[in-house]
């Protein structure tokens, strides 16, 4: 068997993935600009920002220890990791087997810990408040996240994300109820994992309600670059599961280069829609109290649960 | 000479030596080198002996000795089988660690103290081997006794203290309730023939009813040890209250035994699962794992959180076990035993870290004396090693791949994801819930120790000058209890890379129970993937995930290092324009807790005190309780003393009352014998 095709499109992937998140926050911060009636920055902003960040002298704590050195890197790592499993522009990725849905839910766990970590190191009454905050929403997401995972682990009978996405990609095109249910509870813990409104609002640093930005408070220089990129790479990935659940035409099989063009094309197109429903999304909600974060996320679990029963039911 | 013996002679002789070690650690009471230097590692290599008996006798047919002892025509008959093998396995490699880690952790004790804890502990650990070796009823409920009071008295080490000694009393009063249980067990599988060798038991047939009341007693007596819910008020008590290598046995190792003892009866003596009997275990397990979980967060007292982190995975095993026996009882043994195989991979799982992070607890109550967690803080820097062994302990236990608790965890997914097959669809929907529940528990875990280890170890020291973090009189753990920790957290690490072959192992074991295995697809891949049931089904390779993870992190770093600087100037950390900050305005480990009360608020039993506004010297307290006091065992308590209050009536102090209870006895006889 040749494994050359495979890598090649392993590595192709993995790089185009590092490369192309910022964009999609560009997109993002664009999109929201426009329904905000305000001038949209450069679609490449996050580009040049991660260029200055990349630059400058790293300011840290004097009693910082090793681990908050390493999280940055560690968490660029495992967003990097998520980003060679997820089939994003083909499938049957030659890496794709060493990790399912299951595990790919424990690298972003590894992440989130490692972060958590990071921001209770300097002993500053922030930190612990964003650790304890983020802990929360994880702790509240995850399981909404893996039963959503199973209703399509159920419907494709495996939780390798390469037969699921050639599972769902090759059935006749219906509506699926089960799906249907499992696509809302995916787009709510997406909001909350990626700290989107209305569970954290990123534009902010406003102490009493940030979540995400209160972890990340003393970090500065390449370090916040190398965060910033992984929090972007991250958005990529949940969109791209999302995609590779609910909507997976139009991908490629791994060493089929023929099919490639048509893969980036499809890609772009649903990056751009998401990217601009998330946007809209933004526009429209407000953030909620801390403590509704769990009336949401539950809500999130339900019918993530629903779906699943669903498709017990009528097994569709 | 002992190498080349068979698995059972071998360990026999290894459990033998513990005996010896722990009759030799009385004889020189004068000095305590013996004791650290010599008792603590011979009873090491004996656990690792047993452990390679254990690994050898997993891959031979069971085989059966009959020892002269014990009572006239009663003698002890000794079996070791596949799922005996891994028991021992189990014993002997976490027991090894975690004597050469006692051996220096007990450096302060007086020589007195020490050879009687020495006595105990070895007793202890060749009470657990004789549990795991035992072939009939009478074995093994003497050994399960020796067991059960030799812990008791290693709970009370400190026993002048008298919360310890409440504590000891209730670990063995709720010991007794359980020992209770199984000898009713025995009665009831051996069905009137007189005959309690396993064998026997085995072979006798019983009723549908008769074997649902076996299981029943079965599983509430051992589920007692085990620390199930609503048994589980003694493990929160008596584990912190032990010296903290006792913790580390008895979390790690002991409530392991119950877990074992559940297996042989449940799947090997009484034979014939049940699904209705799986529902039970999965609705009990759900329950522990949540219980205990929530009850953790809630904790300040390091041991105590940890503790109660032993409910929880005693509660995720039991919901592996509990798949496991609703497939089997299906008539599906392939899902049945990857159930049973997640269920014991888990238990191996949990001894190891477990074990680990008692000891990394036991090592902070050494240098810092410190163990509650509101005085903690920055003990990374005066103890980086600690540090280090810890957070492989916590990483693990918070099911993070690529270290072991996620490698169970993993396969109890996988577990639940087979339900389709089931016939019944109640049950088929329910099982996923169960799996949602352990999604549940795993990320709360995760939350827990972000705080344990974020409030004890990073951070600033809440208490200055006291603790390591001073940079006066701070210490690291010594080379002993270095070492103990270290061959835990490679257990970790062996278990999380390497899964394979233990999948093949346990496959084994279950093949023993059930005289079915896994799918032959799962049993021919190599060992660089865990492939459950079918590679396009679920496929996992740690090793491929963790090399990829540190390539991809330190290529990150070169390249970062390569295009730019590594420039870093140091700085006091962001005061957010207020410049007054203490070490004190940190997350305490109450405060870390505050949104799982406020979201979870009724599960657990709160006390707050809020100052008034006009309060001069305003003071907040919080107790927080468990409710399992107060809805069960309280109102048995109060039961009793009121039973007990009447039964004082027929005591009036006079010998003439007493005279006439006798003759109205007689008379009562009387109309028996007639």
């Amino acid at each position: 068997m040749n494994y050359a095709p495979g890598i090649a499109f392993q590595l192709l992937q993995s790089v185009f993935v590092v490369l192309a998140a910022p964009l999609l926050v560009g997109w993002v911060n664009q999109c929201r600009a426009w329904l905000q009636n305000r001038s949209a920055p450069s679609i490449w902003l996050p580009y040049y920002t991660l260029a200055k960040l990349f630059h400058k002298d790293a300011v840290m704590a004097r009693d910082a220890s090793p681990l908050f050195r390493l999280t940055p890197y560690v968490l660029f790592g495992c967003m990097w990791l998520a980003a060679g499993i997820v089939p994003v522009l083909a499938t049957n990725l030659p890496f794709a087997p060493a990790a399912d849905i299951v595990a790919l839910v424990g690298v972003f766990a590894l992440a989130r810990v490692f972060c958590a970590l990071a921001a209770m190191d300097i002993g500053t009454s922030f930190g612990g408040l964003g650790a304890r905050r983020e802990m929360l929403v994880g702790f509240l997401a995850e399981p909404a996240m893996l039963m959503t995972l199973f209703t399509a682990a159920f419907i494709s009978g495996s939780t390798q994300l390469t037969t699921i996405v050639e599972t769902l990609a090759h059935r006749e095109f219906a509506l699926y109820p089960s799906l249907a249910f499992a696509a809302v509870a995916f787009l709510m813990v997406l909001l909350a994992e990626n700290a989107r409104i209305p569970i954290d609002n990123p534009a902010t640093h406003l102490e009493l309600t940030m979540v995400h930005e209160a972890l990340i408070l003393e970090y500065s220089a390449r370090h916040l670059a190398l965060i910033e990129w992984a929090v972007a790479i991250k958005l990529f990935a949940y969109m791209t599961i999302g995609f590779a659940l609910f909507v997976p035409w139009g991908i490629a099989a791994a060493g089929d280069w023929a099919a490639l063009p048509v893969a980036i094309v499809a890609l772009a197109a649903k990056l751009a829609a998401a990217g601009a429903g998330l946007a809209l999304i933004e526009a429209l909600l407000a953030k909620l109290r801390i403590f509704m974060v769990t009336e949401y996320l539950s809500t999130a679990f339900l019918l993530a649960v629903l779906g699943m029963l669903i498709h017990f039911l009528v097994s569709a | 000479m002992i190498l080349s013996a068979s698995p059972l002679t071998g360990s026999l002789v290894a459990a033998a030596s513990w005996f010896a070690i722990a009759a030799l650690a009385l004889i020189p009471a004068r000095s305590a080198f013996f004791a650290r230097h010599l008792a603590f590692p011979l009873g090491a290599l004996a656990g690792l002996a047993l452990a390679g008996f254990g690994l050898e006798a997993v891959w031979l047919p069971a085989a059966q000795m009959t020892l002269p002892l014990g009572m006239p025509d009663l003698p002890f008959h000794l079996r070791v089988d596949p799922l005996a093998g891994f028991f021992l396995l189990l014993l002997g490699s976490v027991a090894a660690g975690i004597s050469v880690y006692a051996g220096g952790f007990f450096r302060d004790e007086t020589p007195g103290r020490l050879a009687l804890i020495g006595l105990q502990y070895h007793v202890f650990l060749a009470s657990m081997a004789l549990v795991i070796l035992a072939d009939d009823a009478y074995l093994f409920m003497v050994a399960w006794e020796t067991m059960a009071l030799s812990s008791y008295f290693l709970v009370t080490t400190d026993h002048q203290q008298p919360a310890i000694r409440s504590a000891g009393f209730l670990y063995l009063l709720i010991a007794h309730l359980g020992a209770l249980a199984i000898l009713l067990c025995f009665g009831v599988m051996h069905g009137g023939q007189g005959d309690y060798s396993f064998d026997a038991l085995r072979a006798a047939e019983l009723e549908p009813n008769w074997a649902t009341l076996a299981f029943l007693l079965a599983f509430f007596g051992f589920g007692a040890k085990a620390g199930m819910i609503p048994l589980h008020v003694w493990l929160p008590e008596a584990h912190p209250a032990a010296p903290s290598p006792v913790s580390a046995l008895m979390s790690g190792i002991m409530i392991k035994t119950a877990i074992y003892g559940m297996v042989r009866v449940i799947y090997d003596l009484i034979g014939g699962v049940r699904w209705e009997w799986g529902m039970l275990v999965l609705v009990v397990g759900a329950a522990t794992t949540l219980f205990g979980v929530l009850y953790a967060l809630m904790q300040h007292d390091l041991k105590r959180l940890l503790a109660y982190h032993s409910v929880e995975n005693i509660g995720i095993i039991l919901l592996g076990l509990g798949m496991s026996m609703v497939f089997i009882g299906f008539g599906h043994p392939a899902a049945g035993i990857l159930g049973l195989i997640a269920a014991l991979y888990h238990t191996l799982n949990h001894a190891v870290f477990k074990g680990l992070l008692f000891l990394g607890a036991g090592s902070i109550l050494h240098s810092a004396k410190l163990r509650n967690l509101n005085e903690m803080g920055g003990l990374i820097r005066g103890m980086p090693k600690t540090a280090f062994y810890f957070l492989i302990g916590a990483l693990s236990i918070s099911a993070l791949p690529p270290l072991n608790g996620f490698v169970s965890e993993w396969l109890t997914f996988q577990t639940a994801l087979q339900a389709p097959v089931l016939q019944n669809g109640v049950v088929r929907s329910l099982l996923p819930l169960f799996a949602a529940v352990l999604a549940l528990a795993g990320a709360l875990t995760a939350m827990c120790f972000v705080k344990v280890y974020g409030v004890a170890f990073l951070g600033r020291p809440r208490q200055p000058g006291h603790g390591v973090a001073a940079p006066a009189g701070g210490h690291d753990a010594g080379n002993m209890e270095r070492f103990g920790m270290a061959w835990l957290a490679a257990g970790c690490f062996v278990l999380g890379l390497f899964p394979a072959p233990f999948l093949l192992m346990l496959n084994r074991v279950g093949v023993s129970l059930t005289g079915q295995g896994l799918s032959n697809e799962a049993l021919e891949s190599n060992w660089l993937w865990l492939v459950p049931t079918a590679s396009a089904q679920a496929s996992y390779s740690p090793v491929i995930f963790l090399i990829v993870i540190i390539g991809v992190t330190l290529l990150t770093f070169l390249l970062v290092r390569r295009f730019y600087h590594g420039r870093v100037r140091f700085a006091d950390p962001w005061d957010c324009g207020f410049p007054a900050q203490t070490p004190r305005m940190q997350d305490t480990a109450d405060a870390f807790g505050q949104p799982i009360r406020h979201v979870f608020g009724p599960v657990f039993l709160i006390q707050r005190h809020m100052p008034k506004p006009d309060d001069s010297a305003p003071r907040f307290s919080l107790k927080i309780e468990d409710r399992h006091w107060v809805l069960l065992y309280l109102p048995v308590a109060r039961l009793v003393a009121y039973l007990s209050s009447k039964i004082g009536l027929l005591q009036r102090g006079r010998i003439s009352i007493y005279l006439l209870y006798s003759f109205l006895t007689l008379i009562g006889l009387l109309v028996f014998v007639r």
